[in-house]
């Protein structure tokens, strides 16, 4: 297994290998988001206090795990492109910040839709609501960073000082709703006792949890690919792809 | 459940259609944006290859 990740931080076996695996990234996440809008939207009963505007959270809550879980692979890539200068790293970890940036809008998005029905307001400025936007400001600030150094090595380890910062931020989100008091509801499913979500609910969420991971999987990697080949094209192998 | 209860949804349709509407817009974006920058760049790099080459 350790050959196979050896392998797979060499640039060519890579950008090989990451082809094949979006094609199956992308059928995969078809199905599961079909499937699970389709259990979720059409086969799960209505919520008996929120009616149907929870079926927001079908949406809101992969967007909102996503947030943080992209937020960890790009603070963890970061670390190991600072550590052990690997360059291929350093590029996931850049590919990681639009992304995250983009899922955590999302999580934002929707759930101020879903405030304004169930809570009486667009936004509140409470520990959950709060520590979400600062994450969104985190990826918009890595990204403004890295732009703003003109050497690529020096900003991609500013940058990843600055990603390694903020992942004090993560758990402050994850525990925010039960250190402070706060509108926004406790936590349903990550928690140890059994989730108090009703399976017909639970499996819709999970399949778009999943989907939401799939498709995050695959865009990243054809960014990832596309800086592989601006850094590498000077290489044999980026020129023969070029020139496909 | 006829069509027209499915997209009222309880009357919490403007909510959860926008919402879902919102997530169509940036997931579709987040497919497209890159996907149009990758042949963009291909064009760019192959552009310098060929003037590396005549120079």
């Amino acid at each position: 297994m350790w050959q196979f990740f050896h392998k797979l931080a060499s640039p060519k076996f890579f950008y090989d290998f990451s082809s094949r695996l979006i094609f199956w990234l992308a059928i995969v996440t078809i199905i599961l988001m079909a499937s699970g809008l389709y259990m979720g939207l059409v086969e799960a009963p209505p919520d008996y206090q929120q009616k149907d505007s929870y079926r927001i959270m079908f949406i809101h809550v992969p967007a909102a795990w996503m947030s943080m879980f992209v937020y960890m692979v790009m603070a963890i890539t970061g670390a190991i492109n600072l550590i052990w200068r690997i360059k291929l790293a350093d590029i996931i970890s850049m590919s990681c910040a639009p992304l995250g940036a983009s899922f955590t809008f999302l999580a934002l998005v929707t759930g101020s839709i879903w405030g304004k029905p169930m809570w009486g307001t667009w936004w509140v400025w409470d520990a959950r609501l709060t520590s979400e936007l600062i994450l969104l400001f985190l990826y918009l600030g890595y990204m403004a960073l890295r732009a703003s150094i003109e050497d690529k090595t020096n900003a991609s380890r500013a940058a990843a000082v600055l990603a390694l910062v903020g992942v004090v931020n993560i758990p402050i989100i994850h525990y925010s709703v039960e250190w402070w008091n706060t509108l926004h509801q406790g936590p349903t499913v990550t928690k140890f006792d059994k989730p108090s979500i009703h399976t017909s609910m639970l499996i819709p969420l999970l399949l778009m949890a999943f989907a939401f991971k799939t498709y995050f999987v695959s865009v990243l990697l054809v960014r990832t690919r596309t800086e592989l080949l601006v850094r590498e094209f000077r290489s044999s192998w980026a020129r023969k792809e070029l020139s496909k | 459940m006829t069509f027209a209860e499915f997209i009222d949804m309880g009357g919490y349709g403007s909510y959860v259609w926008s919402s879902y509407g919102i997530a169509l817009v940036v997931l579709v974006a987040n497919v497209v944006i890159p996907l149009l920058s990758a042949r963009k760049q291909k064009r760019e790099l192959l552009g310098k290859l060929k003037r590396m080459e005549n120079s």
